[in-house]
């Protein structure tokens, strides 16, 4: 084996079916008739998948609506927390297969006391490294009033550094790891022929309680008071007696918590995790938080579940090339970002209230 | 398979702010799957069998990645050379050949060329195993030509090598083009297949392989899908695959995305039989598809680790360890040169020429070159999934 060959590859894309136009001479074609058959596929992996994005965009939204700063390694808190359910599985001593070679599948009262520790380990591996990582890329720049592009800097440094850390530990260094198969994923019913499984129903559910409970914390709570005191107005928070570094301190650790949630929903619906997890989901996250308008809450729901959609349907649309979805999606956000430039449901949390 | 290791960093630029984030992808040392031994042929093809050969001050070299990502297939042809090297020297006492590994290339063309230069100024060096890779391959074989020194690929399966006229070049095991019309026929017929739908990495290798395979299915490639490595999850190419109704499915790509698309088409209740081709042979497939995994048909133009029971008995001796990928074409190598050292072949151009009009069983397969240096033939072979374990076929018919 070894290199490939250097020159491109002969295109000979064919062409499935007979409602396809090429887009470009010799590339990827428009395909309606692949958007039409898969629309309802499309549109309920979207959801699922849209649902993880909005739970890690979270992460991004709520930093930046109090500190107005882009907490680039956010992405990495996910990835960590993705390991997290990793860890889960391993102190419980779970096999990856089963002599015999099956998969260790678990049922009943069993297994959702295994998911519940996953999702637990994940959590605290999400809240405890959006501390560390506010303590020592974030806190000690504001101490000393940096500016702003010093914290982008910091932030995507410490996102450097997480990552390859990461790719350079174990065993396996920057390959795949899989998690063990505990949940046996099953078609629970079809809408519209497609299916709908056990376990985005788990994803979609889970998510959405997640994102309550957090426009509870926000809304209702005291903490969620300061949260907007300081969101609304740093300086002034202050002289009114909000102790605002455990105010950012809490804002991250909650963040920590939602990428964290992310990180258990997406290892159930997926089941791999790799150093380099966090860029390739953090990207759509963050543009999810983008296209909802970033620092609101709601925004992140939105722009998630839309870019989930939009993605899905992107990819079916050029005859199920995946690149061409995330271009499609891209394309989406600069045409919203066009119309409305601080996204569709606009930047401030403290004035959208939440 | 030499997965090369992207490091991209893309700028966005969103509102006031300038943002940046950046990723390497992830690089795939490339690991042999050794399987239970299958059949094998006892056959003795030891070089200079007689024990009466005469010679001395004349050495044979290999150059190729001994360390870095896929340091561990140099290691493995190194290995399965030595064998035959070895048996040589200890049959013919008047006649020892050595073995310079010094050569450490990494696998990287830059690092190969200076290396090249070397092998080729030292005149006991009379015959090249290697090198490993196509890249290298493509960057020193000019220094090879130019100094006349025959020279045998164990690994480098680039298909365009063969087309640059030199004469020096040959290669043991068949190239990539090959691999596509392998498939094909282990689809059609071993596996009976009558819809197929083709999945690819949009990676020089997965597609390429994956387009040839669209080619040569015809009618019968009923459903096409890319998909993005950086991307996990792969449900839109699965969408489009179930819709089809296919009964099998071939995959072009490595293995981390070919461990993860067949879970996922499996938990989509997708039954159709799995295939893919030499970048999706490794243990990793297995050890991170699970279950899953079972029943998948996986093709190589390498041939099986443990093809010859003498071969690996004698490789088990030596190391500890069974032949893994690329051992015994390594070992078929160092048996041409040997058997032209035992002829009296000591000369780089006595030895070129001897190995150009060579003949005779190999374990790998009946080795024979043709005018371009390629082997005679287009042995592809065939592993199949099953408990975790791969498990050699053979050769697909």
């Amino acid at each position: 084996m070894g290199g490939r060959s250097d020159a491109p590859a002969p295109h000979l894309h064919k062409v499935a079916v007979p409602t396809t136009y090429a887009l470009v001479p010799g590339g990827d074609s428009l395909s309606f008739h692949s958007l039409v058959t898969q629309f309802w596929p499309s549109t309920i992996n979207g959801i699922v998948l849209g649902s993880i994005y909005a739970l890690i965009a979270l992460g991004y939204t709520l930093v930046y609506g109090v500190l107005r700063l882009i907490n680039f390694a956010n992405s990495e808190v996910f990835m960590l927390s993705a390991f997290g359910s990793f860890l889960a599985i391993d102190m419980l001593g779970i096999p990856d297969r089963l002599a015999g070679g099956a998969d260790p599948y678990k049922t009943g009262w069993t297994l959702i006391g295994i998911l519940a520790f996953m999702l637990l380990i994940s959590l605290i591996i999400g809240a405890a490294s959006a501390v560390v990582l506010e303590r020592v890329a974030y806190r000690p720049l504001r101490k000393r009033n940096a500016p702003r592009l010093v914290f982008l800097i910091s932030a995507i440094g410490a996102s450097f550094a997480m990552s390859e850390a990461v790719g350079e530990w174990g065993a396996k260094k920057r390959q795949d790891y899989a998690l063990a198969r505990v949940f046996k994923k099953q078609r629970l019913f079809t809408i519209f022929g497609a299916d709908v499984r056990n376990d985005y129903i788990v994803v979609v559910i889970g998510s959405l309680v997640m994102m309550t409970i957090l426009v509870l914390f926000v809304n209702r709570s005291r903490v969620g008071r300061g949260i907007r005191a300081v969101a609304q107005d740093m300086e002034t928070a202050r002289l009114m007696g909000v102790n605002v570094d455990l105010i950012i301190l809490i804002t991250f650790v909650v963040g920590g918590l939602m990428s964290g949630a992310a990180a258990f929903f997406f290892e159930i619906y997926n089941g791999s995790a790799r150093y380099s997890l966090g860029f390739e989901l953090g990207v759509k996250a963050f543009t999810a938080a983008v296209l909802g308008g970033i620092g609101n809450i709601k925004g992140a729901l939105l722009g998630g579940l839309m870019l989930g959609i939009i993605e899905n349907w992107g990819t079916s649309l050029f005859n199920s090339n995946q690149k061409m979805g995330t271009v499609t999606a891209f394309v989406v956000l600069v045409l919203v970002l066009m119309v409305r430039p601080t996204g569709l449901l606009g930047e401030s949390m403290g004035r959208s209230r939440a | 398979m030499q997965k090369i290791q992207v490091r991209r960093v893309g700028a966005l630029m969103a509102g006031a702010a300038i943002l940046f984030a950046a990723c390497g992808s992830s690089g795939s040392g490339a690991t042999a799957s050794t399987a239970p031994a299958t059949t094998a042929h006892a056959t003795d093809t030891t070089a200079g069998g007689g024990g009466g050969v005469k010679c001395s001050g004349i050495k044979l070299a290999f150059l190729g990645a001994l360390s870095g990502d896929n340091g561990n297939l140099g290691q493995n042809m190194i290995n399965g050379a030595k064998i035959a090297i070895d048996a040589f020297n200890k049959k013919n006492p008047a006649c020892q050949v050595g073995f310079d590994t010094s050569f450490d290339s990494q696998g990287a063309p830059e690092q190969a060329t200076p290396l090249a230069d070397k092998v080729v100024n030292d005149a006991s060096i009379v015959g090249l195993i290697g090198p490993g890779f196509s890249g290298e391959t493509k960057a020193t074989m000019p220094k090879f030509e130019a100094a006349n020194l025959p020279m045998i690929t164990p690994g480098a399966t680039n298909a365009k090598l063969s087309t640059n006229g030199w004469k020096m070049f040959h290669r043991i095991l068949a190239n990539d083009d090959k691999q596509a019309p392998g498939v094909v026929k282990l689809i059609q017929t071993t596996i009976a297949a009558k819809k197929v739908g083709v999945i690819d990495d949009a990676s020089d290798y997965g597609k390429g392989l994956a387009d040839a395979v669209r080619k040569g299915l015809a009618a019968a490639d009923v459903a096409n899908a890319q998909i993005d490595p950086k991307g996990a999850d792969f449900s839109a190419a699965i969408g489009a695959m179930k819709t089809a109704g296919v009964d099998t499915i071939f995959y072009g790509g490595y293995y981390a995305e070919a461990a993860k698309l067949v879970k996922q088409l499996r938990d989509a209740g997708v039954k159709a039989t799995f295939v893919s081709g030499d970048g999706s042979l490794d243990k990793g497939f297995t050890t991170n598809a699970g279950a899953a995994a079972d029943g998948a048909y996986l093709t190589a133009t390498g041939a099986p680790a443990d093809i010859n029971a003498d071969f690996q008995a004698a490789f088990k001796a030596a190391y500890k360890t069974d032949p893994a990928l690329y051992s015994p074409e390594a070992y078929d190598c160092a048996q041409v040169f040997l058997a032209g050292i035992a002829a009296g072949k000591v000369t780089r151009k006595d030895l070129a020429d001897f190995v150009s009009s060579y003949d005779a069983a190999g374990i790998t397969k009946q080795i024979k070159f043709d005018a371009t240096g390629e082997p005679i033939g287009d042995a592809v072979y065939y592993y199949v999934v099953s408990s975790g374990a791969i498990t050699a076929k053979g050769l697909i018919k």
